[in-house]
């Protein structure tokens, strides 16, 4: 989020999901979709089936990876490595939209200061790919017409993760890829509505619409409309709050509706801060891990049980509905929290959803022409400021976010904070399986999904697996600096040799007691994706 | 623009629009047992046909394009017979044991033999001897009941893009399965059910429909509550219990949904579910009513306000709920609580 907002001036997809069916180069890298995001996945097949070209950066054999153009099968962490060695093509090789980048862009000169290193040769080893691939790619890439990237999490899940966004802004500026239909730069969030949330101020530097709580006319706007005074000073973004309860200077916690004992990195450290509260409230549909740590839990509904809006990873405002009751007494997330406004002396201005979305569209410049009444026909993708404006299905049209131009904001490649060493010498990245949903709260209550796919487990190369005696679907104890965990061995060649892979979703042999907290120095993004983890077999072979 | 006229009604439609999108706009319904929207025209069921005036034989509404001044005729005794005879092929090997088919009620074939008034299948041929697949976990797949419209077949290799059903054997041996005679739990199936989705009959059916019929439902449109993508959904009610779930033709996913869309409504009225505020009490949480919970909420948090100063309190709010309850959230923690300590789990 934080990168594209520096270099576009806002942090969100640039295009449409469906524009995917007219693109004719697709660029995934870091990204799992038939996995993570299906329906995306089936979209970017059709593409392909139609004759698309796919470029695919990932260090798995992903199942797109089987069916892409070309497979970058580049080292866990060398993303920025890989980007740099691509732009270093494009520019020596003439293969840049020069005018555009004259007149739409600016940096480029810095861009090409840290680019010019990167010589395929140097960027293909760094990566652990052959050159010839690298260059390949890079000229794949910039002969599209329409060439959308798409990334997620294991781009951002990094400790330079804000420096890979940005490189992967600077590619596409540097072909003339943003603000045009089927192109630009496309973050696929994680979670139904990681959108909206931040779209909403659900952030500890910003209101609604991503206006900063440092502007004072900004802060004087809510101060007014809410009446009371406001708070200046920057807050904690969750990472930074956890790290103060553990001191004691955050001594209470709300929470709703996540679960950071099983979600967050290094869950040692998140129990550690959870315990040393002196208050923790937990709101949410299930008692959690998380919850069962609360001094409170307050009983909440589901998505099927209320009125609402999410907001998708295309910008696009799209109506919840209340489809049955919910569960004894529980309520609605906005009415528990509305209530507790009123009992601390504070009226909450609002009595039911659409009334919520009333007062948001007329403090959000990019909400302004939203309403649950539109939206029950015409659901718009912000910006959309006024009830005639039709939305905005790609970004930067005309215009940037940020100005006349976009910036390029070059990064040299940094190595990993964790890299695999004599003690811990395999790399270990995590990530999702079609059949769970970060953790299985809601998806392990289908016991269907159990039994597809129920309990934790470990790729591994079969290289690897006979280094270290470990055979197929025996147990395996995996250990990194901060814990150790068993899990079964899966072996395969999906993952080359030296790098390990776990899905996130099991309480069992949790990934997130192995990985790591470094976090991004600019997003605060934990670093789930490398580690340095070691490998035995575990002395008892069975579950 | 080209002119036409349906039934007599004159009306201009865009170039390429086929006779059945015409016939749409000036809402004359035409049966269709083999098109589906967002698929390629197939013309394979022939039930949709239409009369095309000085035209040799009837025309497949749904592959067939308007020309300038057709003049369409969309029912007449020709085409009755035409339709009728159609409904009692496909009934000829049909399963039409409908008591016991849980797609009654909403089963195309059921309502056009209705429609054409057929009371018994004119033709009988050997009842056929094909392997029920019921290995899917999560439907189950009866071949007795296919007509072959191949829209799963289309909906699994065009827009699933997954490539695991397809037609084999011909005439009356003809048959939609897997390579080989696979069984759906051997084959790279992903459960996205799709396919059961578009079924126009029974034959691919959900294991779950078994215990409902279409008239016993109510249908909610919503948002799916897991991935970005955004995916439109009914969810199926049956006496306050969601029962089942059917894509919708949502702008991100355009009738599709993911197994995760379709199939992982349980969790809504699971056991587990929290159905009463708990406090902590010696040690344990314990029930208590909502005004017991909420004063006690609210008298710690301005308690370590009073003590420690707002920004002692942090609050993370949930990229899982709605942005109502997401906005009141931070409304909450700075406006009530006074702190701009709130974030979100978009960074996990």
């Amino acid at each position: 989020m934080a990168g594209l907002a520096i270099t576009l001036g806002s942090g969100a997809m640039t295009n449409s999901v469906a524009e995917v069916a007219d693109a004719d180069v697709i660029f995934l890298i870091g990204s799992n979709p038939t996995e993570a995001h299906p329906v995306m996945g089936a979209q970017i097949r059709q593409a392909r089936k139609r004759g698309a070209k796919l470029i695919v950066a990932d260090p798995r054999v992903i199942d797109l990876a089987k069916e892409a153009t070309v497979h970058l099968q580049l080292t866990p962490g060398t993303n920025i490595a890989l980007l740099n060695g691509m732009m270093h093509t494009i520019i020596t090789e003439g293969l840049m939209d020069k005018e555009y980048v004259e007149n739409q862009t600016e940096g480029f000169d810095a861009l090409w200061e840290i680019v010019k290193d990167y010589t395929p040769e140097k960027a293909a080893e760094i990566c652990g790919i052959d050159p010839e691939d690298l260059k390949f790619a890079a000229r794949l890439y910039a002969s599209g017409e329409r060439a959308p990237i798409y990334y997620c999490l294991v781009v951002t899940e990094h400790s330079t993760g804000t420096s890979g966004v940005m490189s992967i802004s600077n590619l596409a500026l540097l072909c003339g890829n943003v603000g045009k239909y089927a192109a630009g730069v496309n973050p696929l969030r994680g979670q139904n509505n990681v959108q909206g949330a931040c779209d909403m101020g659900a952030i500890p530097a910003m209101y609604s619409g991503y206006q900063k709580v440092s502007d004072p006319d900004i802060r004087a706007k809510f101060s007014k409309a809410w009446g009371v005074e406001l708070p200046s000073t920057p807050g904690l973004t969750s990472i930074e709050a956890m790290n103060r309860a553990v001191t004691g200077e955050v001594r209470a916690i709300y929470i709703m509706g996540e679960n950071p004992m099983l979600s967050d990195p290094n869950t040692a450290h998140v129990e550690k801060a959870l315990r040393n509260l002196d208050f923790f409230v937990v709101q949410d549909i299930f008692l959690t891990e998380t919850a069962e740590l609360a001094d409170v839990v307050l009983p909440a509904t589901c998505f099927a049980e209320k009125e609402g809006t999410f907001t998708n990873t295309e910008r696009r405002v799209q109506r919840v509905r209340k489809a049955v009751d919910g569960p004894g007494e529980s309520r609605e997330d906005w009415a528990i929290l509305a209530e507790i406004m009123r009992r601390m002396g504070f009226d909450p201005g609002f009595t039911s959803s659409r009334e919520i979305m009333d007062e948001i569209a007329r403090l959000t410049p990019s909400f302004g022409g939203i309403s649950h009444n539109r939206l029950e026909t015409d659901p718009v993708q912000w910006p959309c400021p006024t009830p005639d404006h039709p939305g905005t299905p790609y970004l930067h049209k005309g215009q940037f976010s940020r100005g006349e131009r976009a910036l390029f904001r070059p990064s040299p490649y940094i190595p990993s904070g964790e890299l695999p060493d004599d003690e811990y010498p395999m790399l270990l990245s995590t990530g999702r399986l079609l059949y769970h949903y970060n953790t299985p709260t809601m998806t392990g209550k289908t016991e269907e999904l159990m039994e597809i796919e129920g309990r934790s487990f470990i790729e591994i190369n079969p290289v690897d697996a006979a280094k270290h005696g470990l055979s197929q679907g025996g147990r395996v104890k995996v250990s990194s600096r901060r814990g150790q965990i068993e899990s079964e061995a899966r072996v395969t060649e999906r993952v080359p040799e030296g790098v390990v892979f776990m899905p996130f979703h099991f309480a069992d042999g949790s990934a997130n007691v192995l990985t790591s907290s470094e976090v991004d120095s600019i997003s605060q993004t934990p670093e789930y994706k490398v580690c340095a983890v070691k490998v035995e077999k575990a002395t008892h072979q069975s579950a | 623009m080209l002119n036409v006229t349906i039934d007599g009604q004159k009306l201009q439609v865009k170039e390429g629009t086929t006779i059945l999108e015409a016939c749409e706009l000036v809402g004359v319904e035409i049966p269709t047992l083999c098109h589906l929207k967002h698929l390629a025209p197939e013309g394979s069921c022939r039930m949709c046909v239409v009369e095309v005036e000085g035209a040799r034989d009837l025309k497949v509404s749904c592959a067939t394009v308007c020309g300038e001044g057709m003049n369409i005729t969309t029912m007449n005794e020709k085409i009755h017979a035409w339709r009728r005879f159609i409904v009692e092929m496909l009934l000829a090997d049909h399963n039409i044991d409908c008591f016991s088919c849980s797609d009654t009620g909403k089963c195309k074939l059921y309502q056009y033999a209705l429609d054409y008034g057929i009371r018994e299948p004119r033709f009988k041929v050997q009842p056929r001897d094909w392997q029920i697949d019921d290995t899917n976990r999560f439907f189950d797949y009866d071949p007795h009941k296919c007509i072959l419209c191949r829209r799963c077949v289309r909906v699994c290799n065009d827009r699933q893009v997954n490539h695991t059903l397809n037609l084999s054997g011909r005439g009356i041996d003809t048959v939609v399965g897997m390579p080989f005679n696979e069984l759906f739990i051997d084959s790279n199936c992903v459960s996205c059910g799709n396919c059961v989705s578009v079924c126009p009959t029974g034959a691919l059916a959900t294991k779950a429909s078994k215990n409902y019929r279409s008239w016993e439902l109510a249908k909610t449109r919503t948002t799916c509550s897991y991935c970005a993508v955004g995916c439109q959904m009914d969810l199926l009610v049956k006496k306050g219990k969601v029962v089942g779930v059917e894509p919708a033709d949502g702008h991100s996913n355009k009738g599709l949904l993911c197994v995760k869309g379709k199939f992982a409504y349980k969790f809504i009225d699971h056991p587990d579910r929290l159905t009463t505020p708990l406090i902590r009490k010696d040690g344990e949480l314990q029930p208590a009513s909502w005004d017991e919970a909420l004063d006690y909420v609210v008298d710690n948090l301005q308690k370590i306000k009073t003590e420690s100063g707002p920004d002692a309190i942090a609050g993370f709010s949930s990229s899982r709920t709605t942005n109502e309850d997401n906005y009141t959230f931070m409304k909450m923690m700075r406006g009530a609580i006074g702190t701009n300590s709130v974030d979100n789990c978009a960074r996990v």
